[in-house]
């Protein structure tokens, strides 16, 4: 790269490129020029280029809207252990993510409007990727009342969830999906029926019985995404589903798209290529939710990638201490990291397989969460902010979770060859990252 | 004399060279001549303590650390005769409670003991892969003596040893595990042994405790005891583990004796050669009624004597050889 660490700049001709604008479904190589911050035009004549300005070399390289992630979480305020905002937001843009939808699960939760301000401003301190705060849909996250969803609004909540924890109460989903209509935002749930999981920690299963582990059965995902879907359809309320795994979830949301209803189906990346078999290791870093699945499920999930039933992938980072996963698998917590592998999870198990091209891939880690959060984000055109990733997709790399910006290394991925670098991302036209290679 | 029996058992029990385990995590992963092996050592070890009336001095030097996560009688004393028979030291921990409530990791309380110079660790816990987590994380060989519902191997091959010992093979008997096979570490041993060897298996108990997933597995799945009773060789009535549910799976004790206790009435329509196992501790009138369980067809007390017999063979194979020759294999 031409430039060192930082620049200052947010003038820049972005050549040699390959553009992708899942927006409006273009794949070709061409120049890409930013001025103050914004989108100024697509292969300018030499005329158009201001002299002097700054160029990115990227040939060889993807040039597209910065990814856009819905299914994220810190853990400040009070588990700064497992990440801080600053960390976070600095991981989100190595792995290419330009905006960052915050779960607000938090000590204390994000169920006020101070602490909706205080998300706002510890990301405008740090100044990486662009952070967006998700409220509580209930008061503590406790799932029994409503928040002040309307105030959390007001702050500048994007949208409400109480995951990564399930909306168990149905009387308080109804309320919640009824409630946040009056404000046009979406609530995004977990689908996940406690009583029939509690205590699991893999999905139910051949594995599972021969590991003796308890069980995280499919149909508590099932019924929950059911149930979702019907209380969508007697509200009119929005939802996001945000991490769909299984068969049974695929094929309802799949005949309730049909039916035009207003929801989203979100799916973590991990469950798009990894299934219970890798249990076996008995791996905390593996021991996530919703649960790796059998391979039939893991199929389904494909399938409903492919024919759109599912619409947003997401990373689903959920940072955890090393000593918390140090602890044997049913005590250890759920999650694994996941911004700074992400987008090479797609490209190594879905693009570079033809699964899915890279307009598709972008639209559902940029451009679909965008749209869904009325942000701006996800295209190239002329005008919008120059929120961009560079991605050197052929680069082949092993992941090695202490080289990582993210404060935990709980990524069951340590040592896997994955294929697909970021290069650079830019914020507003701000060159905010460069990778060391 | 004495000098020629020593060298005549040494040559009895020669460690082969093809076996290249260090731990013993669980009987999935062995084979079957390594299973055989291991039974076949039990034996002779047996005939040379003449049943604890002798002590050897094969592992003499060496150090047992028994790592108790739960409550445990049978199985830690077990374990701890078994070394003291051959001659090596113990030394006991127990630690009630996972690492959360104690402020400790488990992998720091074992490294801890493992700094005292031990050779072998003996662990239970009640979470499945803790052993496996040990093995990873500690230099010295680590023995699972139970995780959660995973696996339990000594007393699986305790108990095929004892059907051994009756019927002189496992190949063709139909064994028939009943009760809490969803929750049992004692059950999936047996399974995987069982199979190994040739026996036919059935698991038995009611639907919420026996999944249907096990016919993947070559393993008969009922849930009528009455049914199969003429066709068992072999019952082995695991204990119901009221500590592990959440919500009961079946309504009532009364209920689960009704259906699947052993008694004399249900003796009466076994085949007259049946052997009734308990892997204990039992809960008198719930699997077994006393008559049952102190009749002529109970081995359980054979159970637990060939309990020490199959840890001697273990701890023996694991440690009796120079550690720093073998390769990090599970």
């Amino acid at each position: 790269m031409e430039s060192p660490i930082l620049s200052d700049t947010n003038n820049w001709l972005i050549e040699n490129g390959r553009l992708i604008d899942p927006a409006a479904r273009m794949d070709r190589e061409g120049r890409l020029l930013v001025i103050d911050g914004k989108i100024a035009a697509l292969d300018p004549t030499d005329g158009d280029v201001p002299r002097g300005i700054e160029r990115i070399d990227a040939r060889g390289c993807i040039v597209g809207p910065g990814l856009f992630d819905l299914a994220t979480e810190f853990g400040e305020p009070g588990r700064e252990e497992d990440e801080t905002i600053a960390t976070g937001t600095a991981a989100a843009l190595a792995g290419g993510y330009t905006s960052v939808a915050l779960s607000p699960n938090t000590d204390p939760p994000i169920d006020t409007a101070a602490s909706v301000e205080f998300i706002y401003s510890k990301g405008l301190r740090a100044d990486r990727c662009r952070l967006l705060p998700i409220g509580c849909v209930s008061k503590e996250r406790k799932g029994e009342s409503l928040a002040e969803i309307g105030s959390l609004v007001e702050a500048g909540a994007v949208a409400l969830s109480d995951t990564p924890s399930a909306l168990e109460n149905t009387g308080l989903m109804r309320r919640a999906l009824e409630y946040c209509s009056m404000f046009d935002r979406y609530v995004f749930d977990h689908p996940e029926i406690g009583s029939l999981s509690r205590g699991g920690v893999m999905h139910e299963g051949l594995e599972q019985l021969k590991l003796g582990l308890s069980p995280i059965p499919a149909e508590a995902e099932d019924l929950a995404t059911s149930r979702d879907l019907r209380l969508v359809e007697a509200t009119g309320g929005k939802l996001h589903l945000t991490s769909i795994s299984t068969s049974g979830s695929v094929e309802l949301c799949r005949r309730a798209k049909h039916r035009s209803l207003p929801f989203s189906v979100g799916i973590h990346a991990a469950n798009l290529h990894m299934t219970d078999n890798s249990m076996r290791s008995f791996d905390t870093n593996r021991k996530v939710k919703p649960p790796l699945r059998s391979l039939d499920h893991l199929e389904a999930c494909l399938e409903g990638i492919q024919d759109g039933t599912i619409d947003i992938i997401s990373s689903g980072h959920r940072p955890c201490s090393l000593e918390k996963k140090m602890l044997e698998i049913d005590a250890a917590p759920f999650g694994m990291i996941a911004l700074e592998t992400a987008l090479a999870q797609v490209i190594t198990f879905l693009i570079r397989p033809g699964i899915i091209d890279w307009v598709t891939a972008l639209q559902k880690m940029s451009l679909n969460p965008a749209r869904l959060l009325k942000q701006p984000g996800g295209s190239l055109a002329i005008g919008s902010p120059a929120d961009l990733v560079v991605i050197d997709a052929d680069r082949r790399w092993t992941v090695e979770a202490a080289l990582f910006q993210s404060k935990s290394y709980n990524t069951p991925l340590e040592g896997a060859e994955l294929y697909g670098l970021v290069r650079c991302s830019l914020v507003a036209g701000r060159k905010l990252y460069t990778a060391a290679f | 004399m004495a000098m020629a029996t020593e060298v005549g058992l040494r040559q009895s029990i020669a460690i082969p060279e093809t076996w290249g385990h260090r731990h013993l995590l669980g009987l999935e992963h062995l084979s079957a001549d390594e299973i055989t092996l291991i039974l076949d050592y039990a034996d002779r070890l047996q005939a040379a303590t003449e049943h604890g009336r002798r002590k050897l001095d094969l592992l003499k030097g060496k150090t047992v650390a028994n790592l108790f996560f739960e409550n445990s009688t049978r199985t830690r004393n077990s374990f701890s005769l078994a070394a003291k028979r051959l001659g090596a030291d113990t030394v006991e921990f127990s630690s009630s409670g996972s690492s959360v409530s104690k402020g400790e990791t488990l992998i720091d309380t074992a490294k801890t003991i493992e700094a005292m110079m031990v050779d072998a660790v003996v662990v239970r816990h009640s979470s499945p892969g803790t052993p496996h987590l040990l093995a990873r994380s500690l230099d010295c060989s680590v023995i699972n003596a139970g995780d959660g519902p995973h696996e339990h191997p000594t007393q699986g091959l305790l108990d095929i040893l004892t059907i051994r010992q009756n019927r002189g093979t496992l190949r063709g008997l139909t064994v028939a595990l009943v009760g809490d096979i969803a929750h049992s570490r004692t059950a999936r041993s047996n399974i995987w042994g069982l199979l190994k060897l040739g026996a036919h298996v059935i698991v038995c108990g009611p639907a919420t405790l026996v999944s249907k997933n096990w016919e993947k597995l070559g393993v008969e799945v009922a849930y009528d005891l009455d049914k199969i009773l003429p066709r068992c060789d072999v019952l082995n009535l695991l204990r119901i583990q009221f500590e592990r549910q959440a919500i009961r799976p079946f309504p009532s004790v009364h209920e689960y004796t009704l259906l699947y206790a052993m008694n004399q009435e249900r003796l009466r329509r076994s085949k007259p050669e049946i052997m009734i196992m308990a892997p204990g501790p039992i809960n008198r009138g719930v699997e077994l009624t006393p008559e049952v369980a102190d009749g002529p067809h109970s081995v359980i007390l054979d159970q637990v004597t060939n309990g020490i017999a199959i840890r001697m063979a273990t701890l023996w194979l694991l440690l009796g050889r120079s550690q720093a020759t073998l390769p990090s294999l599970c």
